[in-house]
Formats: C-alpha cells, sequence, structure tokens
C-alpha cells in the first residue's frame, strides 16, 4: 500500500530522517517509538508528501507520490496531527465534514452529499462525539478534540492512517476505544496504520511491528517481542529499562529504571 | 444530538437565501440613498427616472436629472464596488492568514496600493488606467511583506500579525509622505482627503474596472470557498485533506491585492470595512466561507453605501471622508475583537 525506499530527509543540511525503507501492509498496526528528535514525526510529514525527501521514493499503491495530485492522496492516506490552534468558531460537524473535502467533485465551492454527512455521522458516533456534534470546536475539551480530528480523519475513508501522537491528550478510557478504532479500522477494512508514539507500553499492545528511530535511522524493528528488548532500549534510549510480561496479554512490558528512583 | 448540528449547518438553500436576501437590500441602498444629498430632489420624479433607467420624461429638471445621474448614482456605484471588494478581500486576507483580525487597512496593504496610485499620479498623471496597475502592484507587495513579516513558526499570532502590519504600514507611510512632498502644493489637500478614503472624486474611467474588478474577485474568491474553509484550520490540515495549498495561497494574494488595488485606486484607503463586515458575516451566518465571504461582498456594498452617505450629508454642505465614518465604527469593534482574541 505505501512504501518508502531509501528515504532521506534533510532540513537546511540536518539530517532527519537517514536512509529509512518502510512497507506498510493491509491490516496492520506499525508504531514507530523513539527518543525525542528522532526524526519520528518528519518521517510521518514526508510519508503523504508534506516534506519532500531529499532522496528516495515513496511509493502509494505502486504509484510514486510525486506524481499523483493531492486529493487523490489524500483520499487514500489520512493524517491525525497535533492540533493547530482554532481561530474561526467551527462546530465539530463541520470539522468533521472536513474530511470529505477530497472526495468532493467540485474543489472549490460544491456542497456536502447525503452520503458526506451519513459519513460524517457515522464516525462522529463511533468516537463518541455524537453529543457535541453541533457544539463549537473551541469549546471543546483536549481530550474531545483529539477525538474530532480522529473522526475527520476516519471520515476520509482512507485505507492508510498516519497518527502523529494520537493518544497524548486522551485519559486512559479514551485511550483505549482510539487504539480499538484504529485496530477495528485495519481488520475490517484491510487499512494500515502507522502510529508515531512515545506510549511503548501502549504501543506493545495494540501495534503489529514496531520501528524503533534514533537519530534518524531505523535501528530495529519486528514485531513488539523483538524490539522491546532491555539491551535495546537501553541503547537507543539511554535509560536503564525492565522488561517483564504484562499480566494480561502476555507481550512484553517496559518500564524504566531511574537510578534516582524513590523507594517506598 | 446529531440533528441540531445538522440544521444548523450551511447550505445552498440557506447561502441562496441569505444572498438574495442582502442583495434586495443593496438594490434598495442604492435607490434610497441616491434620493438623499444636500440638494433635495423630488422623490416620485426621481424614483421613476431611476426605475426607468435614466429616462428624461419623468419631470426632473435638468439640473436634478444630472446630479442623480452624474454625480449620485455613479458615486453610488462606487461606493458598493469600493465596499464589496474590500469586505472581500478582508475575509481572503483572513482565511489566508488565519486570523480574523487581518484587514487590508490595518494590515498596510491599502498603503501599498496608494503608494502605487500615487507613483502613477505623479509619474503618468496622464494614463488613467496605470493608477490601478500600480496600485495592484503596490497591493500585492505589502501583501508579501505582511505575510513573511507575520508568519512564525507556530503560524500567525494575532499579535504578530498586528506587528507586521505596523510595520509595514508606517514603512509606506513614510513613503507616501516622501512622494507626496514631490506633488505641487494646490494637491496636497485633496490627496490628505483620499488618502483617509474619500468617494467625492469618483472618475467614471476608472467605474467600470472597479466593479468588474469587485464582481469577479467576490465570485472567484467564493469559488475556492471550501478550500478556504479548511486553509482557516490550519496549512497542515489543509494540506493533509486535500487543498493544492499553494494554488489557493496564489489565488488569495492576487485577487485580495486586486480589490484592494482597485478600490484604492478610485476611492484611496477606506478603512476597517474588512474587518467589520466579514466578522458581521461570520456572527450572522456562521465561519462557512460558502456563505461568509459572497454575504460579506454583499453587506460590504451597503455598508459603505450608507457610510458615503453619511459622509456627504452629515455636515452638509461641506464633506467628510468615508474613511473617517468606517473608522469610527471599525476602530471599537477592533478593540473589542482584540480582547477576545
Amino acid at each position: 500500500m505505501l512504501e518508502a525506499r531509501n528515504l532521506t530527509v534533510a532540513y537546511d543540511h540536518r539530517i532527519a530522517v537517514a536512509d529509512l525503507s518502510l512497507t506498510l501492509k493491509p491490516g496492520e498496526i506499525t508504531a514507530i517509538i523513539g527518543p525525542n528528535g528522532a526524526g519520528k514525526s518528519t518521517l510521518l510529514k514526508s510519508l503523504n508528501g508534506q516534506v519532500r525527501p531529499s532522496s528516495g521514493t515513496i511509493f502509494l499503491d505502486g504509484q510514486p507520490l510525486e506524481k499523483l495530485n493531492r486529493r487523490s492522496i489524500s483520499r487514500r492516506i489520512a493524517v491525525v496531527a497535533q492540533e493547530a490552534e482554532l481561530r474561526f468558531p467551527v462546530t465539530v460537524l463541520e470539522f468533521v465534514l472536513g474530511g470529505r473535502f477530497a472526495w468532493a467533485t467540485n474543489s472549490g465551492w460544491g456542497w456536502e452529499t447525503e452520503h458526506d454527512l451519513q459519513i460524517a455521522d457515522a464516525v462522529i458516533r463511533e468516537t463518541e462525539l455524537s453529543e457535541l456534534s453541533g457544539r463549537l470546536m473551541n469549546e471543546l475539551s483536549g481530550g474531545e478534540r483529539q477525538r474530532a480530528l480522529m473522526a475527520r480523519a476516519l471520515a476520509t475513508e482512507a485505507p492508510i492512517l498516519l497518527l502523529d501522537e494520537p493518544t497524548a491528550n486522551l485519559d486512559l478510557s479514551h485511550q483505549a476505544t482510539l487504539v480499538a478504532l484504529v485496530r477495528n479500522r485495519c481488520d475490517r477494512n484491510e487499512a494500515a496504520a502507522l502510529v508515531v508514539t512515545h506510549d511503548i507500553n501502549l504501543a506493545a499492545q495494540f501495534a503489529d511491528n514496531l520501528l524503533l528511530m534514533k537519530e534518524g535511522r531505523a535501528v530495529y524493528s519486528g514485531t513488539p517481542e523483538q524490539v522491546l528488548q532491555p539491551q535495546i532500549l537501553q541503547d537507543v534510549f539511554e535509560v536503564k529499562v525492565l522488561v517483564d510480561a504484562h499480566p494480561v496479554t502476555g507481550g512484553p512490558r517496559v518500564t524504566p529504571v531511574h537510578d534516582s528512583y524513590r523507594h517506598p | 444530538m446529531a440533528a441540531p448540528a445538522r440544521q444548523d449547518r450551511v447550505t445552498l438553500r440557506k447561502t441562496v437565501i441569505s444572498c438574495a436576501l442582502l442583495a434586495a437590500a443593496l438594490l434598495l441602498a442604492v435607490v434610497l440613498m441616491s434620493l438623499i444629498g444636500s440638494e433635495p430632489l423630488p422623490v416620485r420624479a426621481s424614483l421613476c427616472s431611476i426605475a426607468s433607467l435614466g429616462s428624461t420624461s419623468c419631470g426632473l429638471t435638468r439640473d436634478q436629472f444630472d446630479i442623480l445621474f452624474q454625480i449620485r448614482v455613479p458615486r453610488i456605484l462606487l461606493a458598493a464596488a469600493v465596499g464589496g471588494s474590500l469586505a472581500t478581500a478582508g475575509a481572503g486576507y483572513q482565511a489566508l492568514l488565519r486570523n480574523p483580525l487581518a484587514e487590508p487597512y490595518l494590515l498596510g496593504i491599502s498603503n501599498g496600493a496608494a503608494v502605487g496610485t500615487m507613483t502613477a499620479l505623479v509619474f503618468f498623471g496622464a494614463n488613467e488606467w496605470t493608477r490601478p496597475v500600480l496600485a495592484f502592484t503596490g497591493a500585492l507587495l505589502a501583501t508579501l511583506a505582511v505575510y513573511r513579516l507575520a508568519r512564525g513558526r507556530a503560524g500567525s499570532t494575532p499579535e504578530r500579525l498586528i506587528l507586521a502590519g505596523v510595520i509595514v504600514t508606517t514603512f509606506l507611510s513614510s513613503v507616501i509622505v516622501f512622494v507626496t512632498t514631490l506633488m505641487d502644493a494646490t494637491r496636497i489637500r485633496s490627496f490628505t482627503f483620499w488618502l483617509l478614503g474619500d468617494l467625492s472624486g469618483t472618475s467614471k474611467a476608472l467605474l467600470p474596472v472597479t466593479i468588474t474588478v469587485a464582481i469577479a474577485g467576490a465570485l472567484i474568491l467564493t469559488l475556492n470557498a471550501r478550500s478556504l474553509n479548511l486553509l482557516m484550520l490550519g496549512e497542515r490540515d489543509a494540506f493533509d485533506l486535500g487543498v493544492e495549498v499553494g494554488r489557493v495561497r496564489v489565488v488569495v494574494f492576487v485577487v485580495a491585492s486586486l480589490l484592494v488595488g482597485s478600490s484604492v485606486a478610485a476611492s484611496g484607503s477606506v478603512g476597517y470595512v474588512g474587518l467589520v463586515v466579514p466578522h458581521l458575516a461570520r456572527l450572522s451566518l456562521g465561519s462557512d466561507n460558502r456563505i461568509s465571504i459572497p454575504a460579506a461582498a454583499l453587506g460590504g456594498a451597503v455598508f459603505v453605501i450608507v457610510a458615503d452617505t453619511l459622509a456627504r450629508t452629515l455636515i452638509a454642505p461641506r464633506e467628510l471622508p468615508v474613511g473617517a465614518i468606517t473608522a469610527l465604527i471599525g476602530a471599537p469593534l477592533f478593540i473589542y475583537l482584540l480582547k477576545r482574541a
């Protein structure tokens, strides 16, 4: 579906992503983890054309990304980015309907069809925003806005989801809901998701593959069990960690161990 | 519940109805305001003459007929074109800069157009067509300057945008002073008036140009309204959702500069129209540009017609520059918006 081959992205001579290759397959969730400044968000931006790679190629369904027009990319790749500041009053429904833009027959004028409205209603229900759909976005809490961002991405019906810290503003229960939504899309629609996250344990639970990045390079990739090993994590994050089995899932569970830990 | 949100949503039907009502208000304003002025005209005969599009057999004297069709109606049509242009340009800049405080006059873009117009007057005085052309060039350069100055890493914060506007405005004001010194003393007074926004010097030759630009500009921005809706939420979001951000940005830059250029060339810098009118449009009809841009265009036309009627009648037979009236209304609103931002 989406493939990056030997991707390098540089900002003013600083290399943000170095010679990275990656393939997203239908039905799979890939999580990117790594320290701050590892190039995770830049990688995500380059995958939908927001940032131009300095070398390497990205293929979307076999075609080079730079050969495709903007709207045909947006019909296939949806992004949940960290939110921008809203200065104009927009309702949740209007915001979510923004996700239907790429499907409009007329890009400038033109109105949402009944089909667009049905999809918006459905994703608003999925993200548990039904009661807020008439409210203004800037009246919502951070977590509610995050869910609206997710709803808008789902409204695009794109088979590829790129998510940048999607759970950052969410409480425990909504984190679980959001992860379930992504999982569900991948299972049901054969969608593929790429998630940038700092929450290693959440990634270990929901991701099929992990990609560990450091200084722009993909240093390790594989299943959570393969990647989440104490030695690997210590090398990359430069902190001592304890890895044991999750009491419920049996998968790896990571706990950082600091020298200054408070002993009860 | 989902139902009320669906009903509040802007639809084609709601847009058509709102715009039809505003168009009717505009027509009414054109007719009524042409009856008001320092020289009283017989109402019935004037209405008859307007309704028949300039018939001479309605009982108006030769002088009355000339006042109506040579002076008032062209001036009112110019006011409509200028108001529509400035309000549309304001709505465009606001979406582009993601900032409800963006306004051509406050950002110094009108000053850019003024410098262009003055350059045309001083160096190519005989050729009237050079005025809108150079005014457009000046507006475009000023727009680019403000855009570059206002954009920080986090987009343009209101404070940064206004500072950028202050810098561009003061710089261009110095240029204006410089160009003024090149003029002969007799023209300076009429110039000062013109700078504040003045419709009394309506040029017959430029009127069709100003009207055409106003209508074409409002149409083009309206046809990009859905893209602008997403651009208002952030350039990255818009890009991700399928907007060709670069293309839309160029369209707004060029069209808004054309609108400001043609209205400044015709009437000087009428301030605050681009702030007051789009704000009222959004307040009453919502932020969707598919309705707020055409509504602002029509509303702006009505607003400046009324403001100009006040300007020419309040202390008749003397006149105020229309820009003084719009600023008296706009400045307090600006303070209110700034406090809320």
